[in-house]
């Protein structure tokens, strides 16, 4: 079998965090009862006229800054025409041709490998409604159609076809994430449908310059349905290549519960959209001076907090990478730090434990109840010798199952360090006269066996001896 | 005493003296409604109750010394395409019969502003697509000249209601001509403002870049009365236009010296009636008497307007009308099986078949590989007609020529043949492509039947054509006359 590549290119839709909607005062917020953030407007009656929010277009220009975008100085509204009854025109306001933003790019990194993605275009859009059906679509009687969505502002943003496989597909998508959440103009949240990926896919033999025939992706709605619907579509066109057959240029959808792609329309069924310039809308000139204020107000990004944190923290690059990979997570970070100043340890408690946590617990950073202050507080306690970094794990664990204070659950489980000299003495008297064939082997000169025995005394103090203390008084007993 | 044909501006004189009352102006007007709109039709929907509550409301606060706005207390129709809250307004389309707007446009709070008595809602072709008023899906509304013969379209209702007295102003909306031709053919002042003077919020659109609200009154005067209601920038239109308006009123001197008219020939050559075309150069020496200098000029791309005006206008109404889709309101067909077919018998039943056939050329026009040569194509030559109209008004201060090329038909004589139907718009299309302001003032009559004078100005100057179709006015009487009904 001859070695092929894949070609992947995604178009990302994102809603934008404004509190109305793209053109008319309703709210945008999320949540609330079927048509109860409607008007005339988003509704589409007959005779309304659509105004553009500034915040939309300053939120846009912000994204495509932050994606290292050009922003376009002349920009319009188009009308992209089809009928959809969740869609109350039945015409889409977008842009076309003059898009705000084009031409800008991001970095990611896929096993220690840099590459550069590039961007095609950032524009600006209005979301559909939202169809409620008795079951399913096929078999319903009827259908509701609930209009909160209609004209929540969307940006969307194409990419280049520069993705090389799926693993290159879901890092750009992740750092894409990052990006925009860093900027703060949306919350980037998949399963809300404020991130949404359609994906573009064709297979070539390794080495072709020429593109192969392209599929459209839709209906991924986690990472790991993006991920697991291009490996399985990049199998398939392989597959049909493979058995001599053509790929069939057309629009299929990912099945989450087969784990399949199928046919969704052909590229004979695909829309004429008829874009035409929106007459409702006066084309948008943009002002450098205003660009440059947009840009003067966008934080630190992603790639140069790493740098930050691996500069002026010291942190190994990998360590920094993660952390920095979402803003909450790199702000909780930065918080510990600033409380309890040993940035390596505090990376390693958070990359280990806590994010083995969140993700067993499908968890994002604001769901974690552990404060900065109290995963600071905790390794204070170790410091101090209070409680022993194992014991630390235990109670870690509790914090971040319960959100209470360290301190509390060390006292109230009895968890304090023993460190009284004679205290532990007795127990390691105790475990040397217990365990008289290990005091033999350790003479012998099998030193493995000390650790045997320090283990029982951890044993019979219930892990709250302090284990530099039992090794020192072990050893230096065994040995005279 | 005789009311229906006094002006709004002679009827707030008589308000403001306290020799007659709005509510006895409004009753008046329904009584003359009463005794003509069996013939005329000129009226989809009357609303007689608020009208005479808000005339009610004006009269006292008169009684109570208020300081009444010049058209306060003064009944208005209004074309059936403008939303009006809690009023039905269907278009005089069938897939709008039963629509009541939850909200006003913006020029109905401004006639609400200016307390105006607004009557009901007129008849006009479905929206606003066609030259008679025959497309109305309910009824053909009649001239008021000779009711076997057409108002003009599309705002016939509204033009054949200021003609016979059953208002005393109307508005109406011109995308290519309407409110010109039918004001022209039921001899009435009919203005269309500059694109962007007046707002079009609330009114439904036919073709966007085109469509522009206007005043109908019986002279200039009250013309420019409503205009001065009615226009100024609106937040809520992003083609609205922020300028500084002046009263136009206080401009109607009568001093036209020195003003530069220029006639282009491409108006008043071939297919204009030789009829209408004396009544253009009577006017025309009318108006030199008055000291205007008028010549000769050309706008050598005016025979592309009509091709131009009919891929962009059907272009963006195909776009514009697709919301008529039975989903959330509007007319729905009985006999829908699933949403695919919902839309295509509820379209197919409730829209009327000169709107269909808009929708199938704008719909073809726009289509991927016809764009370019098409609406594309249509665009570019659009510059060119305005570039036509910037020059001329780089040399005169206005432009003059017939508003039709003939005087009203007979209902019936062109609604098969869209092309002779199209061709009656001939001189008021470009006006709308170039987005200026052109007036339609009565200039004579033609075989018994009333001709329009169009005088088209400059991009907001709607002063300048006001002020020389007052002078013209003030020098002839053909404002004076009235059908017998």
């Amino acid at each position: 079998m001859s070695q092929y590549e894949a070609v992947i290119g995604l178009e990302v839709h994102v809603e934008l965090k404004t509190n109305t909607k793209i053109f008319c005062n309703s709210s945008t917020e999320f949540g609330a009862e079927p048509n109860h953030h409607i008007c005339p407007v988003c509704l589409g009656l007959p005779g309304v006229l659509p105004v553009v929010n500034k915040k939309v277009v300053e939120y846009a220009i912000k994204a495509g800054l932050a994606l290292n975008c050009k922003i376009a100085s002349f920009s319009k509204f188009d009308r992209k025409n089809y009928y959809y009854p969740d869609l109350p025109k039945n015409y889409q306001i977008s842009q076309y041709d003059l898009p705000i933003a084009e031409h800008g790019y991001l970095d990611i990194n896929v096993g220690g490998k840099e590459k550069r993605i590039g961007i095609t275009r950032v524009h600006m859009e209005e979301d559909a409604g939202k169809l409620i059906h008795q079951g399913t679509i096929a078999t319903t009687p009827f259908s509701l159609v609930d209009y909160n969505r209609t004209g929540v502002p969307l940006i969307e943003i194409v990419s280049e076809p520069d993705m090389r496989s799926a693993e290159e597909a879901i890092a750009y998508l992740e750092k894409l994430k990052a990006i925009i959440q860093y900027t703060g103009v949306s919350d980037c949240k998949m399963q809300e449908g404020s991130l949404r990926c359609d994906a573009n896919i064709s297979v070539r033999p390794a080495g072709q310059q020429e593109l192969g025939t392209k599929t459209e992706l839709k209906n991924m709605n986690s990472f790991k349905a993006l991920h697991k619907a291009l490996a399985y579509e990049i199998e398939r066109q392989i597959e049909v290549l493979e058995d001599g057959g053509k790929i069939t240029q057309e629009t299929r959808t990912w099945d989450e519960a087969r784990g399949v792609t199928l046919t969704m329309r052909s590229k004979e069924e695909a829309h004429d959209y008829r874009y035409f310039p929106d007459p409702d809308l006066v084309p948008l000139v943009i002002s450098e001076e205003w660009v440059k204020e947009i840009q003067y107000a966008i934080p630190e990004l992603p790639d140069q907090r790493k740098e930050r944190f691996v500069r002026e923290l010291g942190l190994p690059d990998y360590d920094a990478e993660v952390l920095t990979s979402a803003k909450e997570l790199a702000d909780f970070y930065e918080q510990c730090v600033k409380i309890y100043n040993n940035p390596k340890v505090i990376s390693n408690w958070i990359m280990g434990d806590m994010l083995k946590m969140m993700n067993a617990g499908g968890l994002e950073i604001k769901d974690v109840r552990v404060k900065p202050e109290q995963l600071a507080k905790l390794l204070q306690l170790i410091d101090n010798g209070t409680i022993s970094g194992k014991i630390a794990k235990n109670v870690f664990e509790e914090m971040f199952n319960s959100g209470m204070d360290p301190e509390i659950i060390v006292r109230e489980k009895g968890l304090v360090q023993i460190s009284d000299e004679g205290l532990i003495e007795k127990v390691v008297r105790q475990v040397v006269e217990a365990n008289p064939k290990s005091v033999d082997d350790y003479k012998n000169g099998k030193k493995q066996a000390l650790g045997f025995l320090v283990g029982q005394v951890m044993k019979l103090t219930k892990g709250k001896a302090n284990p530099g203390m039992v090794n020192k008084m072990l050893s230096d007993m065994l040995d005279n | 005493m005789q009311l229906h044909y006094l002006t709004a501006h002679q009827l707030h004189d008589m308000l403001v003296n306290g020799e007659i009352s709005s509510e006895e102006i409004t009753l008046s007007v329904f009584n003359r409604i009463e005794q003509v709109d069996e013939r005329i039709r000129a009226f989809i929907t009357l609303t007689k109750d608020q009208a005479l509550q808000q005339a009610k409301k004006v009269d006292l606060a008169r009684l109570a010394g208020d300081k009444l706005p010049p058209l306060a207390g003064i009944p208005v129709a209004v074309k059936d395409n403008i939303c009006t809250k809690g009023v039905r307004t269907t278009c005089a389309s069938k897939i709008l019969y039963q629509f009541i707007p939850p909200y006003n446009a913006t020029v109905i709070e401004r006639l609400n502003r200016e307390q105006m008595v607004i009557i009901g809602k007129t008849n006009l072709d479905e929206f606003a697509m066609g030259s008679s008023c025959e497309n109305s899906a309910f009824f053909p509304t009649s001239n008021p000249w000779d009711e076997k013969r057409v108002p003009g379209g599309s705002s016939g209702g509204s033009a054949a209601a200021v003609a016979s007295g059953e208002t005393v102003l109307a508005l109406g909306s011109d995308t290519g001509g309407s409110i010109r031709l039918p004001a022209s053919f039921c001899g009435v002042v009919g203005m269309k403002p500059t694109y962007g003077a007046v707002s079009r919020y609330g009114l439904v659109a036919y073709a966007s870049s085109l469509d522009q609200i206007g005043p109908f009154a019986r002279d200039v005067t009250d013309c420019a009365l409503l205009l001065n209601t009615i226009c100024g920038h609106d937040p809520l239109d992003s083609t609205s236009a922020p300028f500084d308006k002046t009263d136009y009123r206080t401009l109607l001197d009568g001093d036209i010296k020195g003003m530069k008219i220029g006639v282009p020939r491409e108006m008043m050559g071939e297919g204009i009636d030789a009829g209408i075309r004396e009544v253009i150069e009577r006017a025309i020496d009318v108006l030199s008497g008055l000291g205007a200098y008028i010549e000769e000029t050309t706008l050598p791309h005016t025979e592309y307007a009509l091709p131009v005006y009919y891929l962009i206008a059907p272009a963006e109404a195909s776009s514009n009308l697709a919301r008529y889709d039975g989903v959330a309101y509007g007319y729905r067909s009985e006999k829908a099986r699933d949403v695919i077919d919902m839309y295509m018998k509820s379209r197919s039943e409730g829209f009327g078949p000169e709107v269909k056939r808009r929708i199938m050329l704008g719909t073809y026009a726009l289509s991927a590989g016809y764009y370019d040569a098409y609406y594309n194509k249509a665009l570019k030559v659009r510059t060119l007609i305005k570039k036509d109209f910037d020059q001329a008004f780089k040399k005169y201060d206005l432009l003059l020529g017939p508003v039709a090329p003939c005087t009203a038909f007979k209902r019936g004589e062109k609604i098969d043949d869209p092309m002779q139907m199209y061709l009656v718009d001939v001189c008021t299309l470009s006006i709308n492509l170039a987005g200026i302001p052109a007036i339609s003032v009565p200039a004579g009559l033609s075989g018994n039947l009333p001709v329009g004078l169009h005088l088209m100005g400059k991009p907001f100057g709607e002063e300048d054509i006001l002020r020389v179709a007052y002078a013209f006015e003030q020098n002839t009487d053909h404002h004076l006359k009235f059908p017998s009904l």
